[in-house]
């Protein structure tokens, strides 16, 4: 059952100065990577050489140390593109993570193009950040939120979903995978679907980005955002794909430096795409960064990294299926490396202390989806979520970790 | 006996544990002895905000003293409730106020403390103090 790795896994763990080290006296697991993964060697060293080599204010500077800087922010636009299949790069706005890129369309698009008595469609397993900036512009607008809902298995209800269509829905925004459950949707059946009634479609792309290549044109999307720090990036950075033609249609967001052509107080004009949205001076590090993230993920190659983690998914739901009382909450069809589980009779946070106790780093709580939550009759569950420095010995340590816990509860 | 007395008491039992699944063990034990809340004291008014657990705070005053009962859905936090409520219960609310809670941090359990938004340990004792004032306040 077990497949042989491609990727040799012990390499890849030494760029992880991180791993190799012990807490509570064990040796660390880290399963927490749904909420962040880890930094290699690469992309630390990028912030590094940045701030030692090349930190400047970027593109107004006419020296040497700016127009380098300069060429190394725009050579990660290119990367981000490249990336996500965007046609230009003008299409690539570098935000603060996935939530601003949501909140960047909720404040730009949402409040000029979606009017009172107009719908906006979620789904029922969005992240808190996929919903409250709707419900923000909703309550401001008098906009109706619909939510399309959760099947018992974890997936979205696609009959209900249709149903949900019409005329009046001007936006539908879901994630491409959840963090909670690991369900991978069908985001281009939803958007061909949106867009045979006009809607435009905004897919939350941060739990996606460290699993597989993403093609925003074959997908069709109209909005993308990502966190740079899910694949291997750096924290508070990400960026968001837009269509060209909405994002020119699309007022600014912040107003300041950067973002404009002309300021002078009988009349301002704005700068062009991508600039437009990106007021005031980056955080040029860790967009150069991300760049590196990118090019590691890419160098170890995204379906190897896919099938390692799948590996990883099939033998621990294996395992922890077998343990008596524990349920696993998402049984999707499509899966990424991402396992929620209950166990009868025992606090989810029991379950995190004593395993950290273990030196096992595990996710406890609603995960910032707390109506999936409720869905599912639950206030939170254990999460582990596997990424390509993990290894089958370390399942087995989870495992175990469960066993010593219920005799420590039960 | 009062509140340093009671704390220097708890230090020298966990003085005993030499590792870490003996202590958790014996936390676990004092979660499943604390008494608990009926179910209509469970109430919003009484639930401490900002924990992952849902945890129940109630307080009593009588005779000049200050009484706690709480509850908590998880375990490890009603076992650290039980003690906390047995260093503070009981006392004036002069003293609860004054209290220096040096023994979360000898038995090793700062981190519970710490991590106020997951488990709540360090609202719960905020909230035993805010009592202490509003009783300090009206005695
Ligand atoms: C599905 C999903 N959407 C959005 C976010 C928010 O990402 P960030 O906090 O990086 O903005 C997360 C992060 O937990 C997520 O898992």
């Amino acid at each position: 059952m077990i497949t042989t790795d491609i990727l040799d896994i012990q390499k890849i763990r030494a760029d992880f100065p991180i791993l190799n080290q012990e807490i509570n006296g064990k040796k660390l697991v880290y399963f927490d990577n749904a909420a962040t993964t880890q930094k290699p060697t690469a992309v630390i060293n990028a912030i590094a050489h940045y701030y030692n080599f090349d930190n400047a204010n970027i593109h107004r500077g006419i020296h040497t140390l700016a127009e380098r800087a300069t060429r190394d922010f725009e050579a990660s636009r290119e990367a981000v593109r490249e990336f996500l299949g965007a046609s230009s790069i003008e299409e690539i706005i570098f935000t603060s993570g996935t939530t601003q890129g949501i909140n960047l369309v909720a404040s730009t698009f949402g409040r000029k193009f979606i009017k009172e008595g107009d719908e906006i469609i979620v789904s029922g397993m969005e992240h808190h950040s996929n919903i409250v900036p709707w419900q923000m512009l909703c309550e401001e607008k008098g906009i109706t939120l619909k939510v399309i809902p959760v099947t018992e298995q974890g997936e979205l209800d696609m009959e209900a979903y249709e149903n949900l269509l019409s005329e009046k829905v001007k936006l539908v925004a879901v994630n491409h995978v959840s963090n909670s459950l690991g369900t991978i949707n069908p985001v281009k059946e939803i958007i061909a679907l949106a867009h045979e009634y006009g809607a435009k479609v905004l897919i939350d792309g941060a739990q996606a980005t460290s699993h597989f290549n993403i093609d925003v044109q074959d997908l069709d999307a109209d909005f993308y955002a990502f966190s740079a720090h899910k694949l291997y990036g750096p924290t508070g950075m990400g960026a968001l794909y837009g269509k060209k033609e909405l994002l020119n249609a699309m007022p600014p967001y912040m107003g300041g430096g950067e973002m404009i052509k002309d300021v002078s107080f009988e009349k301002t004009t704005y700068n062009e795409l991508p600039y437009k949205f990106e007021a005031g001076t980056p955080n040029i590090a860790d967009v150069v960064a991300l760049k590196t993230a990118l090019e590691y993920a890419d160098a170890l190659g995204r379906e190897n990294i896919a099938a390692h983690e799948d590996m990883l998914l099939s033998y621990a739901t294996e395992q922890l299926s077998e343990i008596e009382g524990l349920r696993i909450i998402g049984q999707a069809k499509k899966k990424v490396s991402v396992l929620s589980f209950v166990i009868d009779g025992i606090h989810h946070q029991d379950i995190g202390v004593l395993l950290d106790n273990q030196g096992i780093a595990v996710r406890t709580g609603h995960h910032c989806t707390q109506p999936l939550m409720q869905r599912f009759n639950l206030l939170g569950t254990s999460r582990a979520s596997f990424a390509v420095y993990n290894t089958i010995e370390e399942v087995d340590r989870l495992v175990a970790g469960i066993h010593r816990v219920k005799k420590m509860l039960l | 006996m009062t509140i340093n007395e009671t704390q220097d008491e708890i230090i020298e039992e966990f003085a005993l544990f030499d590792d870490w699944a003996d202590k958790y063990e014996y936390i676990i034990d004092l979660g499943k002895k604390l008494k608990g809340l009926p179910e209509e004291q469970k109430t919003e008014d009484n639930i401490i905000k900002g924990c992952q657990s849902r945890v129940w705070l109630n307080a009593r005053f009588e005779n000049g003293e200050l009484f706690f009962d709480a509850d908590s859905e998880a375990i490890i936090v009603k076992g650290l409730v039980n003690m906390l409520i047995r260093v503070l219960s009981g006392h004036t609310p002069n003293e609860i106020n004054a209290a220096d809670l040096y023994f979360i941090d000898k038995i090793g359990m700062t981190s519970h403390l710490a991590q106020t938004r997951s488990n709540g340990l360090a609202s719960m004792v905020k909230q035993m103090k805010n009592y202490a004032i509003a009783y300090g306040l009206k005695a």
